[in-house]
């Protein structure tokens, strides 16, 4: 494993504990605001100090709290892209890449490494450009071409894309990954967005408060949360409380209905998830009678709201997302979702 | 026309305008890092100068100063006279010109934009480069200003340094003890050309000023 991080911070009522490695793989960590993503690669890269714990980097110790070992962030060869991407003011694209190869001495060297890496980034017109004159995605690769040329042992991007406009982030997401397609060390990201990490992270872990739950493969996930917060963080717009009442059966008493799952119930269970997408007018299987409430027209999409019709009073409608092809002219009476498409929560 | 109280005058000023940048720019970089509580109070005394009358801050240094003081003493010993002296006058300038460096800078700090520093960091460039090349350049129009504004108040600089140093023609006079010594005496033509000297400086500085906004503005950076 390339890093493995196992820290502990506590910041007034906010206790982060993060336990997690990193291999040479593009790594992803999702989170809602505030819950301590950002703090995480702070710690790794030096810049905050955690009360407890070890970061390894590749072999070498970063942080120790036992060993009282601290290296500052200029010893730890940990690359960090900002948010706001932090160039510097009053130089130059091209100065600001040559910030990054400040330990190569041979001014030549140092020069054609630069020219290298514009020519990489398509950054060569606006190499003489200051920072301010630059668009969101040219701002980007600069400050990318600046930790690249420093050659660090793990790249950690903090929440790259979140500064952009919709469309602008989606070309830039398949962009960046394309350019990290060929970077042989670990990267990190961290992230809000659902749609980004799936895009981009081979793996994912969730945080929430703090904690560090669930962490494995970003489809995996994706199709298991496990938790609540992690089916949140997904996407799942449909959650509710569910007890055991069979090796493959659980009872919603929200919904009014029984579930059968594609998984064997553990014991422990505390809620399901059902994607807003998974339910069907077709599928057979924990099929049930169903009242549409309301209709919301997107550009490709339906959304309706609906009730099962044995639902407990006051519980907040469920929700349906269908393509418009499949819509009919009369809303269906029942609606039916996949057993395996049950998301078993346990915490 | 004896010119020695412009050259006394510019002299101070000059003199006293770069230690007030390095003092200044060195205060307001350690108290924008302190805790609050100390950075209040450490503000409330770097600050008094600006508010105080500067007879009462020419009375503190006499006070520290003087040829019987401890500190004047122990000044002399490298023959340093500060007391009826123009070194003196160096020395009241920079009290009254240094709360408007440290206060420009720390405001032009405190809105400095911490990721940038980070950044210089994790990139293994040291701090101290990271001080002059980023934060100091991110910061520059502040740091400008305050320049510019203490170079302008130590170079109008009357009362504490007549307080100080006192008016003797050709050794302590300045451009501003100079006016009112003339005036005194009833040399109206004397303080008229002293008073144009002094517009016309001033009027030089505030140009000065100016000009350095507009390129500064014409340049692109803006900190967000």
């Amino acid at each position: 494993m390339a890093l493995e991080v196992d820290i502990e911070k506590r910041l007034g009522a906010f206790h982060l504990r993060a336990a997690f490695s990193c291999g040479r793989e593009f790594m992803g960590i999702l989170g809602a605001s505030g819950c301590g993503k950002s703090m995480t690669l702070k710690c790794i890269a030096g810049i905050e100090k955690p009360d407890r714990g070890r970061i390894v980097l590749d072999g070498r110790v970063l942080f120790d709290s036992e060993k009282r070992i601290n290296l500052p962030p200029q010893q730890r060869r940990v690359g960090y892209l900002f948010q706001d991407y932090a160039l510097f003011p009053g130089m130059t694209v091209r100065q600001n890449i040559l910030c990054g190869l400040h330990r190569e001495k041979d001014k030549q060297k140092r020069e054609k490494r630069a020219d290298e890496v514009l020519e990489l980034l398509r950054l060569q017109e606006v190499a003489a450009l200051q920072p301010e004159a630059l668009s969101g995605g040219q701002a980007q690769r600069t400050a990318l071409g600046r930790i690249l040329v420093n050659e660090p042992d793990l790249l950690m991007l903090d929440e790259p894309f979140s500064a952009l406009d919709t469309y602008l982030r989606l070309k830039l997401q398949t962009e960046l990954k394309a350019l990290l397609a060929g970077y042989d060390r670990g990267i990190l990201m961290v992230t809000h967005d659902r749609d980004e990490v799936f895009r981009m992270c081979d793996r994912l872990g969730v945080m929430e408060q703090g904690q560090m739950l669930t962490v494995k493969g970003t489809k995996e996930l994706f199709a298991d949360p496990e938790t609540r917060a992690a089916a949140v963080l997904t996407g799942c717009k449909n959650i509710a409380a569910a007890e055991k009442t069979g090796e493959r059966e659980a009872f919603v008493s929200e919904w009014g209905i029984h579930l059968s799952t594609g998984k064997p119930v553990r014991d422990g269970l505390k809620a399901v998830g059902i994607r807003a997408h998974d339910f069907h007018p077709d599928t057979s299987e924990n099929r049930f009678p169903v009242t549409i409430l309301r209709e919301t027209e997107e550009p490709f999409e339906w959304i309706s709201e609906f009730t099962f019709d044995d639902q407990a009073a006051g519980s907040p409608p469920v929700w349906w997302r269908y393509s418009r092809e499949f819509r009919t002219n009369e809303p269906p009476k029942q609606l039916g979702v996949a057993p395996a498409d049950v998301l078993l929560l346990y915490e | 026309m004896d010119l020695f109280p412009l050259y006394n005058s510019l002299r101070i000023a000059a003199i006293s305008s770069v230690i007030v940048f390095f003092t200044g720019i060195f205060a307001a970089y350690k108290v924008a890092k302190m805790p609050r509580i100390v950075k209040g109070i450490l503000d409330v005394i770097l600050t008094l100068p600006m508010v105080l009358p500067p007879t009462v801050c020419g009375y503190f240094l006499l006070l520290l100063f003087g040829a019987r003081r401890p500190v004047g003493q122990f000044l002399m010993q490298f023959g340093l006279k500060l007391v009826m002296n123009w070194p003196g006058g160096v020395a009241a300038a920079v009290v009254v010109a240094f709360p408007l460096m440290y206060r420009t800078a720390r405001g032009a700090f405190e809105s400095f934009d911490q990721n940038l520093a980070w950044a210089g960091q994790t990139l293994g460039l040291s701090n101290t480069w990271i001080f002059w090349k980023v934060r100091m350049r991110a910061c520059r129009q502040g740091i400008l200003a305050g320049t510019v504004l203490a170079f302008a108040r130590a170079l109008g600089e009357y009362g504490a340094t007549s307080m100080l140093i006192g008016y003797t023609p050709s050794r302590t006079a300045t451009v501003s003890t100079t006016v009112y010594q003339l005036w005194r005496t009833n040399d109206e033509q004397g303080a008229f050309f002293w008073v144009m000297v002094n517009l016309a400086i001033s009027a030089a500085v505030l140009l000065t000023v100016n000009m350095l906004e507009k390129k500064n503005r014409s340049g692109k950076w803006h900190s967000k």
